[in-house]
């Protein structure tokens, strides 16, 4: 031990700042291609065994048409699929984010009153047992072939995943925080504010970017249920003409639309919890 | 200062057979203990001995099976909560808050606005050895400083009764002992009534004016000894001295029975 004492207020104690090394653009390129680099590859493989199994067994581009072939009606039937891609792109935003909120309302009002949580939770559970996507003909038929039918079957398939993650997340905080808080003067509101939601955003971001995956989904049953445009309706059209390359091109599409919006959720998550983020990465 | 009188007792708090059990398990029988007002009281005992539920029950998050608590005059357990401050185990930050805003979060929760309660918080941070770390995340601070920015948001609900759990219970000895040395001079400082809670008698010894000795479960208060409050002089010349060791023994031989 050191002969002199630190003095009561300032105290040698050497600051253990994680100084991010920094990194040049070679490192950060092989990370990137450490990270993507896999994925690709097993991706172009596919790509690749596909095409040859197409050209090599004289398969007819109705039956399956190969990527190369699914490409290129990707850009000639551009001006069809762009305003498709446009309609279902907004039915999935729209019922997303009607989802998060209400989904997210739901779950602080369901953690605030355990008697709504007793009453509700159940019927939340048992509502998950009926089949969301059998109600898209019976919704159609009450709200019309506009865009609400499909806003509300994007918004019921996302609804689930994100109370039940709002819930768990806020649920989760540790206890001795709370007490700690109320220590502090906290009231109801403050200590919801201040830790339970904020410990909750990680959780809650993993019922969005699951339900992030499932809102396409809902937007292609609920066109296919009745309506005359969208990525669906597209599809729907195509079949009977056995027009496969533009079925798949559309598909094709429909899988951006899911990833775009997953990433744009990922991307929320690292602005609003940057802390959780960090953590994540790590990994 | 909320410690304040005008309730007509020089009693900070007052337990009067004090008794809690959880289950089957009693975890304190029968406790009685009086602080005085701005008395710094250490509670050692075993670990499991209740320590840990006698400072919430003094501070009205849980309230006992039996006996009376007054913690400066009131009863009820929704305004011993008004007037005690918990500082706990872990420091338990707020990892979403930087530390200047985990230490003034008290204020921010009695309605001062975010700007006020940093500019009220901060000359208190270069006081603690904190300046320079106003803005860095709990996650980017040693084991120490987390403790330090903890004692300060304490501190900052601005309370008559300041309870610590085992404040230094996750640190490393060395650490530990700094910091021990710093809650020493940082405590003479401070208005409130201290009751800290820790199972290593030798902080007990230096920290508290008085050291309240807690038999295993069912915490019941075996003795009540001196603390090395009086001493003068470092950390190292105190747990050093004859004086120091000989009370060190005495504690050790009444907890060891």
């Amino acid at each position: 031990m050191k002969n002199t004492m630190p003095s009561a207020t300032q105290l040698p104690d050497l600051p253990e700042l994680p100084v991010p090394a920094a990194r040049g653009r070679a490192a950060r390129l092989r990370s990137a291609l450490r990270h993507y680099g896999p994925p690709a590859l097993i991706m172009l493989i596919a790509l690749g065994l596909w095409e040859l199994v197409v050209r090599l067994a004289h398969i007819p581009e109705y039956l399956l048409p190969a990527p190369s072939q699914v490409a290129a009606d990707l850009a000639a039937d551009w001006p069809v699929l762009a305003p498709a891609l446009l309609v279902t792109l907004w039915e999935v935003l729209l019922g997303f984010v009607i989802a998060a909120v209400a989904g997210v309302a739901l779950a602080v009002l369901l953690h605030l009153s355990p008697v709504a949580r007793r009453a509700v939770y159940p019927l939340l559970i048992g509502s998950q047992t009926v089949p969301i996507i059998v109600l898209a003909p019976i919704l159609v038929i009450m709200l019309g072939y506009g865009i609400a039918p499909k806003l509300v079957i994007v918004a019921l398939i996302c609804f689930f995943p994100i109370v039940v993650n709002g819930i768990d997340g806020l649920r989760s905080v540790d206890p001795e925080l709370i007490l700690m808080m109320r220590t502090l003067d906290a009231s109801r509101w403050a200590i919801l504010r201040r830790v339970e939601f904020p410990a909750a955003l990680p959780t809650i971001f993993s019922g969005l970017r699951i339900a992030a995956t499932f809102a396409a989904i809902g937007a292609v049953f609920g066109e296919w249920s009745g309506s005359s445009q969208g990525l669906g309706y597209v599809m729907l059209a195509a079949t009977p003409n056995l027009l496969t390359a533009r079925i798949f091109a559309a598909i094709v599409l429909l899988t951006a639309v899911a990833l775009v919006l997953f990433g744009v959720v990922s991307l929320l998550e690292r602005i609003c919890a940057p802390w959780a983020a960090r953590r994540s990465i790590r990994d | 200062m909320t410690s304040g009188t005008g309730d007509g007792t020089a009693l900070a708090i007052d337990l009067a057979g004090v008794g809690k059990a959880f289950g089957g398990l009693t975890a304190l029988a029968g406790i009685h203990l009086s602080m005085p007002r701005r008395s710094r009281t250490a509670i050692v005992g075993p670990s499991g001995g209740g320590k840990t539920t006698l400072l919430r029950i003094i501070a009205g998050l849980v309230e006992p099976d039996t006996g009376l608590v007054r913690v400066e005059g009131v009863t009820a357990a929704r305004q011993r909560l008004g007037r005690c401050a918990l500082m706990p185990q872990r420091d338990l930050l707020l990892p979403w808050r930087t530390a200047l805003d985990n230490a003034a979060i008290a204020l921010e929760n009695r309605g001062v606005g975010r700007a006020e309660a940093r500019r009220r918080t901060h000359p208190l941070f270069e006081r603690f050895g904190l300046a320079g770390f106003e803005r860095a995340r709990p996650a980017e601070l040693s084991g120490g400083m987390r403790q330090r920015v903890s004692f300060l948001r304490t501190l900052m609900a601005d309370k008559g009764v300041l309870l610590l759990d085992e404040p230094f219970g996750a640190l490393d000895s060395i650490t530990r002992a700094q910091l021990q040395e710093w809650l020493r001079a940082a405590m003479d400082a401070v208005p409130p009534t201290v009751v800290l809670v820790t199972h290593d008698v030798e902080e007990a010894l230096l920290l508290g004016q008085r050291v309240v000795v807690l038999s295993r479960r069912p915490g019941r208060v075996v003795t009540v000894l001196t603390g090395a409050d009086g001493f003068r002089g470092s950390r190292r010349q105190i747990v050093t001295s004859p004086e120091f060791v000989s009370l060190k023994e005495q504690a050790l031989a009444v907890i060891g029975s």
